[in-house]
């Protein structure tokens, strides 16, 4: 029986990580992920749970230990955001490269400078080609279903990665909303026994973790490590499968809202894509022919699966909430592209940076957004391809 | 969607604004309505202007903008109304809720012609003769209940108990100072 509950976006993942009882959580604190390990920290004083809880004097501290821990064999993980990701940065490439199955709760928040504590993008937009698995929420419902599914896509043995489960800073991790939780037993069945199949501690097959890669085999190591990626489209599809059974929620690798018939569409990740879907609602009452793709899974990027839905529509705009610096676009815009080239699209696709360091955007905001589509199809011309959303000039 | 309703706090960080709007959202979700309840935080320091927000609704609530066209707002620090454009994008349909010990005749000159209802506690007085100490917001949740009308009193106040039942449960003598409190408020209100 699935429970009704109002909860925050931090505390929803406390919650999931109570019901998982991971083996050992190394933390440090870091705005606005900081209640993640402080709830959970009662949890372990309660003794709700019996996990080894670790304050670290910092986040490079704190994915070294999940790093350690998952190599001996436990089931790790750690939580943190924005300039707390970037400290672990050399560790994220270590985690991956030694295939081993930890998660991050991330909690999406500006990088400095100028210091900002409020949401977008760029902290983990900048651990992409790290090789973890990345998923994203819209709000805290699905936070805390992908914190349930996390384990299931990372420990399964084709892919054996790290994963990454974000949520927008604030917006979600601080607003108390509606959801529902699955009982404790349901989830511990779900996510069920992690058994490592190789690992430190294991005194019948002695083996080294983290040893030098000479030239010789370094390539093959990084091939190894393409296969695992390969294989999370297939199994985030079976989990999220198995996981709509339990709880009566489906999950993709990502959700196209009103693309039946869609003309003009946005592409985005997160919690703005909540409020793009009101806007499209609203449109779709004076008939206009709108739609949204919200990514799920951005790491791997299942470019096959989006550009078939996209590829008949006019006019694209994606939406992306973290800077690239390339002068021509963000992240998301730059895969996106790629995708629809690859595909022989014909739409006329445009790319804002949109929402950094918590700018909001409303509703108005992406109706204006749809406006900008119809007009460039209009036009037949996407004109400058590289815009911002809402920026004083 | 005509039965949503939002509402805006505003208050100086430490007061409870933020509180005072995650408790609404709690007991508006008690009677069975989607809620949500959130901070919108400048720089954080004791004393800064902060803003918090709240939708109730009879559907599920998808939008993950901020409030700048309430219904309602409320301003837990008067002194507020002097730096902060606090009826900014308030509906004349709706109303404001002022704390402040002085007559509402006072308060109106600052609103800045805001054509509708304005309604004033004072929390400050509220606070100190049912808990000793300020809290100013356990009345303005009373307050505000009572302004929009989004539950009635008898439901407000059992699932306060019950809630408060929760939160203290490591303190039950706090409760019956705040039930008296949210009792006092719903009188006070002018």
């Amino acid at each position: 029986m699935a429970k009704r509950d109002r909860l925050s976006g931090n505390e929803a993942i406390a919650i999931a990580l109570r019901q998982i009882n991971p083996d050992v959580f190394p933390a440090f604190p870091i705005t606005p992920s900081t209640e993640i390990p402080q709830y959970f920290a009662s949890f372990v004083a309660n003794g709700q749970v019996d996990t080894e809880f670790i304050p670290v004097e910092s986040e490079h501290s704190s994915m070294s230990a999940a790093i350690g821990a998952s190599a001996a064999g436990a089931r790790s993980l750690t939580a943190t955001s924005s300039c707390g990701l970037a400290f672990m940065w050399e560790e994220l490439y270590i985690a991956a490269s030694n295939r081993l199955p930890l998660a991050l709760a991330l909690v999406n928040r500006a990088l400095s400078g100028p210091i900002n504590i409020n949401c977008d993008h760029s902290d983990s937009m900048g651990a992409r080609d790290a090789g973890w698995i990345q998923i994203y929420a819209e709000n805290n419902q699905e936070a805390y279903d992908n914190m349930v599914q996390a384990y299931r896509i990372s420990e399964h043995k084709d892919v054996r990665l790290p994963i990454m489960i974000c949520q927008d800073g604030f917006i979600t991790s601080h607003a108390v909303e509606n959801m529902e939780l699955l009982e404790d037993a349901d989830v511990k069945k779900f996510v069920g026994e992690y058994e490592p199949e190789d690992y430190l501690l294991n005194p019948e097959c002695p083996m080294a973790v983290g040893p030098y890669s000479i030239t010789d085999y370094y390539m093959e190591a990084k091939r190894n490590q393409a296969e695992g990626m390969r294989h999370v489209e297939r199994v985030v599809l079976e989990v999220a499968k198995e996981f709509a059974e339990v709880s009566g929620r489906e999950y993709g690798l990502f959700e196209a809202y009103r693309m039946e018939d869609a003309e003009y569409a946005v592409v985005m990740i997160g919690s703005a894509a909540g409020t793009t879907k009101d806007a499209i609602d609203r449109l779709r009452d004076r008939g206009e022919r709108v739609g949204l793709l919200k990514i799920r899974l951005y790491r791997p990027f299942p470019a096959e699966a989006i550009a078939d839905i996209l590829k008949d529509v006019k006019a694209v705009a994606v939406m992306d909430r973290a800077e690239g610096y390339t002068n021509h676009g963000g992240p998301l815009g730059a895969d996106v592209m790629a995708a629809l080239y690859r595909a022989r699209s014909q739409a006329l696709a445009i790319n804002y940076i949109y929402g950094l360091g918590g700018r909001d955007v409303r509703v108005e905001d992406m109706e204006g957004v749809f406006a900008t589509l119809k007009q460039i199809a209009e036009d037949g011309d996407a004109g400058e391809t590289y815009r911002y959303l809402g920026i004083r000039e | 969607m005509s039965n949503l309703t939002e509402i805006r706090w505003h208050g100086r960080g430490g007061q409870g604004a933020k509180t005072a709007a995650l408790l609404l959202a709690d007991v508006a979700f008690q009677t069975g309505k989607y809620v949500q309840g959130f901070p919108e935080y400048g720089p954080e320091r004791m004393g800064a202007p902060i803003t918090a927000y709240n939708r109730i609704s009879d559907v599920q609530i998808r939008v993950h903008s901020n409030i700048y066209d309430p219904q309602y707002v409320v301003v837990v620090d008067e002194s507020l109304l002097e730096a902060v454009d606090v009826t900014s994008g308030l509906k004349k349909e709706g109303a404001i809720l002022v704390n402040t010990s002085r007559p509402k005749e006072e308060i109106i000159p600052h609103l800045k012609g805001y054509e509708g209802k304005v309604y004033t506690i004072d929390a400050h007085k509220v606070s100190m003769a049912t808990m000793g100490r300020y809290f100013p917001n356990t009345p303005l949740l009373a307050a505000i209940v009572k302004v929009t009308g989004i539950m009635d009193e008898e439901t407000f106040l059992r699932e306060m108990r019950a809630s408060f039942s929760h939160k203290f449960a490591s303190k039950p003598e706090v409760i019956d100072g705040n039930m008296a409190a949210l009792e006092m408020a719903l009188k006070e209100v002018r």
